[in-house]
């Protein structure tokens, strides 16, 4: 519509911004986060408010934020960093230094010499080639396939890798992606903000999430039935927020559905460094397709220095695989990745450091290994402690979680409830996390804002709080739930 | 594929840097080319052409990365004392190893707004500053949301960094230019912005927003102040909302030149001019700082609605949360050392050198290419760039026509391939029709920049 000129409101208001933008959801920082924001707040300002609620404490149970809840940085990676941020640094410390290994000093110094103007110029705009050599160098020995550096994106966070494929792939509302529910909400927002569609797949919360292919193609042929034109499949393995880890068999159907299809795959691996269920292996899926030869299936692959045992999320790296692209595409995912210029340095050498970290022989090693075991232990014990409070619970079922950091438990709402929180406007299930987190201070995200069959209603929960934390954290639950 | 991104262009790493990269090979295996080596004068880099950081910043990212550092037994000897003490306020407030606030860091958004009170003289709310990975998302957030259709539109500069253009394009709108005035020493007319607006708005155009780039990319004019005031009435009179981008706001080196911040003379206007929208923008890969690498940077949000405000908060929330250590070197830019710190000296000497080797660089750079037939150039007021105009022979015109390429394309690639200087042509850029433009940083260190104007020289004889 036209301007009118003159006008006492401005230009630019809600109401009159860009739609995709406004109504695009990302709960895992919603209401409720924000109402946990104003909780603690009021608690560290202590008082008659502080001491009027129910705890003496908000524990954060939210979002995969390893480090905010006391999770310890891998030592050589801080270390390395450091060196990296000031050249002058190992000079200045001079011969016979304790601060630092050697080979935290030579890995810096190969780093340096392989980045021209250091962690302060921008980069190659895919991300400088010495990084892409080691992530390349891990990728080949991971999967037993070649990995050319020329099909790397290093980004900030696997996010971004994900934003740029869908702002590539999405020309319009009939374009569709396949997308889990449950999914990590990223890729719903995403489909909202570039235009596109989401066309749901639902896992099988009975056979522990299962993705079955008879259930691909139904919602395949459910979005084509509605005249969308379905480019993409997105996977997350390990799941997110349902932890499962697919078998390779299961990874072969997958490839095999897309190739028959004509999809693209986009495959969600920053997990892969969280499996804990026996017997499972994380394999992926640049794997698979090189296996089956299936070069007619575009491959997306994400990863990220934000999870795993290294939980490095404030640094912002990661990187994107694409094999079986045209040179013509590359080209256009090159050309969007130059408008920002790159990926910050920090990030690309924590990526590179988190796939080429210290081997045996090592000086680091020993420590690298420790840290790494014991943190990857400590999550796989909290993980079965809050799996059987939340077990223990009444009305609460709950898959054990292969991998990745969450918990998904299904809770029965009373139909009161559920009124309740109609009334109010509320999905009952974010009604129901809003008045846990008041009651027990225990920040949790409602399924509502990652998807559920019709009908049933969930929580995501991390399993991220320290083990004293957790500890406090199930009796609580209980006890509200009771 | 999506429509708009093949059409999208951002020539700052277009064609012929392309070319410069396949030299470059050409060279390292050992082939012989009429020069020994490529220097990159086609972008704002410049750590990457041998400007020094400086030791300040690095050495407070350097202890914020490793805490332990702050405790090791020599750690006085290597780091100042007030940097350590710095360094553990930060890392005892922020874990860099977390997402932070989607905004960044309460801790330091207080120290940016700290930082716009004191340039400013006028408050600055930590709640309407945004974080952001370079100034660069900022300015796409913005645009995003002020694009719903095609028949929106944004006023851009002509010429301009093409974020702006590549931006509108890629959402979807539509660009609408004012011309800066090349014999005015690229100044802003409002004359011409009316001229614009007018004739858009009789195409059925809406348009939503107006930028300008202060200190000018790649112009380099520093807009004074009666400038500003008639932008912000401009802006007010057609219901515009204002994005300023200052990201070269610490550059600027014409003689009696001062640089205002859009913010500053928006609040001097008065109560009656509270209803017009301002973003501004800043980053650390500029000024003397030149921290590219870091992404770190800064949008200020102004008489903004907070319904609109939270709106903008969500759009940070999909992507959790500028880099921390991007976010260090923003808190390392806004607040410096101050006289009395031992770090202090260092700091405020390494800021003296860069910028006064700038300014020299600069004119080195100008008088070199004013010297040259066919060639004028308006004197560096400010940033890191000179946007010479060139006269392209006739031929010239011919051939690049034949090759289907803008003819200060073809300049520009003929120039690598004599010469090894990577230049933008003006193309990148926008231009006023039939004139022809190259952008040149003045970057180089000054023995290259020597080279640089030898070479022009004599690729123009």
């Amino acid at each position: 519509g036209g301007m009118g000129g003159g006008g006492t409101t401005a230009q630019l208001s809600l109401a009159t911004a860009n739609r995709a933008a406004v109504e695009c959801e990302y709960a895992v920082r919603g209401e409720i986060v924000q109402r946990a924001g104003e909780l603690s707040a009021a608690l560290q300002a202590g008082g008659p408010e502080a001491e009027a609620l129910p705890f003496a404490k908000v524990v954060q149970c939210n979002i995969g934020n390893p480090q905010s809840l006391g999770q310890q940085p891998v030592t050589f990676f801080r270390q390395v960093l450091a060196l990296c941020d000031w050249p002058g640094l190992a000079d200045a410390l001079g011969e016979g230094q304790r601060a630092f290994p050697a080979d935290a000093l030579a890995r810096a110094r190969e780093l340096q010499r392989g980045i021209a103007g250091g962690t302060g110029a921008y980069s190659h705009s895919q991300g400088v080639a010495v990084c892409r050599e080691a992530v390349a160098r891990a990728v080949a020995r991971r999967d037993g396939h070649a990995c050319d550096p020329a099909d790397l994106f290093l980004t900030d966070g696997a996010s971004q890798g994900v934003h740029l494929c869908m702002r590539v792939m999405l020309r319009g509302q009939q374009d569709a992606v396949l997308t889990p529910i449950p999914q990590y909400p990223l890729y719903s927002a995403c489909l909202r903000l570039y235009g596109g569609s989401l066309a749901p797949y639902y896992l099988d919360e009975g056979n522990g999430w299962a993705l079955s292919v008879q259930e691909l193609q139904r919602a395949l042929e459910a979005a084509r039935a509605q005249g969308q034109e379905v480019r993409a499949l997105a996977v997350i393995n390990p799941g997110n927020p349902t932890g499962q880890v697919l078998s390779e068999e299961n990874q072969r159907e997958v490839v095999k559905f897309c190739q028959r299809e004509g999809l693209a795959l986009l495959a969600d691996e920053v997990y892969q460094d969280n499996v804990y269920a026996e017997g499972k292996r994380f394999c992926s899926f640049k794997k698979v397709v090189r296996d089956l030869q299936a070069d007619d299936v575009p491959t997306f692959s994400f990863h990220s220095i934000s999870k795993g045992f290294y939980g490095e999320c404030g640094r912002r790296g990661g990187y994107m695989e694409m094999v079986n692209v045209s040179p013509e595409i590359k080209q256009l995912f090159y050309k969007l990745s130059s408008i920002n210029l790159c990926s910050n340095l920090n990030g690309q050498i924590c990526t590179a450091l988190m796939m080429e970290p210290p081997r045996e022989g090592d000086e680091s090693f020993p420590l690298y290994a420790q840290e790494r075991d014991a943190i990857l232990a400590s999550l796989k014990r909290r993980a079965k402690t809050l799996t059987a409070a939340l077990r223990s619970m009444e009305g609460v079922t709950c898959n054990e979680p292969e991998g990745a950091l969450y918990v998904f438990p299904q809770i029965t709402l009373p139909e009161k409830a559920c009124e309740a929180a109609r009334a109010a406007g509320k999905a009952p299930d974010a009604f129901y996390c809003m008045r846990l987190l008041e009651a027990t201070g225990v920040v949790v995200v409602p399924g509502s804002g990652f998807g559920q069959k019709e009908g049933t209603w969930h929580f995501r929960t991390t399993f991220l709080p320290s083990e004293s934390d957790i500890g406090d954290v199930c009796p609580r639950l209980t006890h509200f739930h009771a | 594929m999506n429509a708009n991104l093949r059409k999208m262009q951002y020539a700052v790493r277009g064609v012929v840097v392309a070319r410069a990269e396949e030299h470059k090979e050409t060279l390292c295996a050992g082939a012989e080319l009429p020069f020994k080596e490529i220097i990159h004068c086609n972008i704002g880099n410049p750590q990457e052409v041998g400007n020094p950081p400086i030791t300040y910043i690095r050495q407070l990212s350097s202890l914020t990365n490793y805490p332990e550092l702050a405790d090791y037994e020599h750690a006085a000897d290597i780091f100042p004392a007030d940097v350590i003490e710095k360094a553990r306020l930060i890392t005892s407030l922020v874990n860099t190893g977390a997402y932070s606030h989607s905004q960044g860091h309460h801790l330091f958004r207080e120290w940016i707004a700290k930082f716009i009170e004191e340039r400013d003289g006028y408050p600055s709310d930590p709640k309407n500053i945004f974080m952001t990975d370079g100034a660069s998302p900022g300015i796409q957030t913005v645009i995003k949301a002020l694009i719903r259709e095609k028949s929106d539109a944004i006023m851009i500069p002509r010429p301009q960094y093409p974020i702006y253009s590549a931006s509108v394009q890629q959402f979807g709108g539509t660009q609408v230019n004012y011309d800066l005035d090349e014999d005015n020493e690229w100044a802003l007319s409002i004359e011409d912005m009316e001229n614009s607006l007018a004739r858009a708005m009789e195409e059925g155009t809406n348009v939503r927003g107006l930028c300008i780039i202060n200190p000018g990319n790649p112009t380099g004019q520093v807009c004074n102040e009666q400038n500003l005031r008639d932008v912000i009435d401009f802006c007010k009179r057609h219901n515009l909302v204002l994005l300023a981008d200052e990201v070269y706001q610490e550059n600027v080196m014409a003689e009696g030149k001062t640089w205002y911040s859009a913010k500053k003379i928006l609040c001097d206007m008065g109560d009656e001019y509270n209803d017009v929208q301002l973003y501004s923008f800043h980053s650390t890969s500029k000024g003397f700082l030149g921290e590219c690498g870091k992404r770190g940077g800064y949008m200020e949000i102004t008489n903004v609605p907070e319904d609109l405000r939270a709106q903008f908060y969500k759009a940070a929330s999909v992507s959790l949360c500028p880099n921390l250590m991007g976010q260090v070197t923003v808190a390392g830019m806004v607040n410096p050392p101050q006289k009395g710190d031992e770090s202090y000296a260092v700091y405020s000497d390494e800021k003296n050198r860069a910028l006064k080797s700038l300014k020299r660089r600069a004119q080195t750079m100008w008088s070199a290419l004013t010297g040259l037939p066919g060639v004028s150039c308006n004197p560096p007021q400010g940033a890191m760039y000179l946007f010479p105009k060139i006269t392209i022979p006739q031929m010239a015109v011919e051939k690049a026509a034949e090759q289907n390429m803008a003819p200060d394309l073809y300049y520009s690639l003929k120039l690598l391939d004599a010469t090894g200087i990577v230049v933008v042509p003006g193309s990148g850029f926008g231009q006023k029709d039939g004139t022809f433009h190259f952008r040149t940083t003045f970057l180089p260190s000054e023995d290259k920049i020597n080279a640089v104007a030898y070479r022009l020289g004599d690729f123009h004889c």
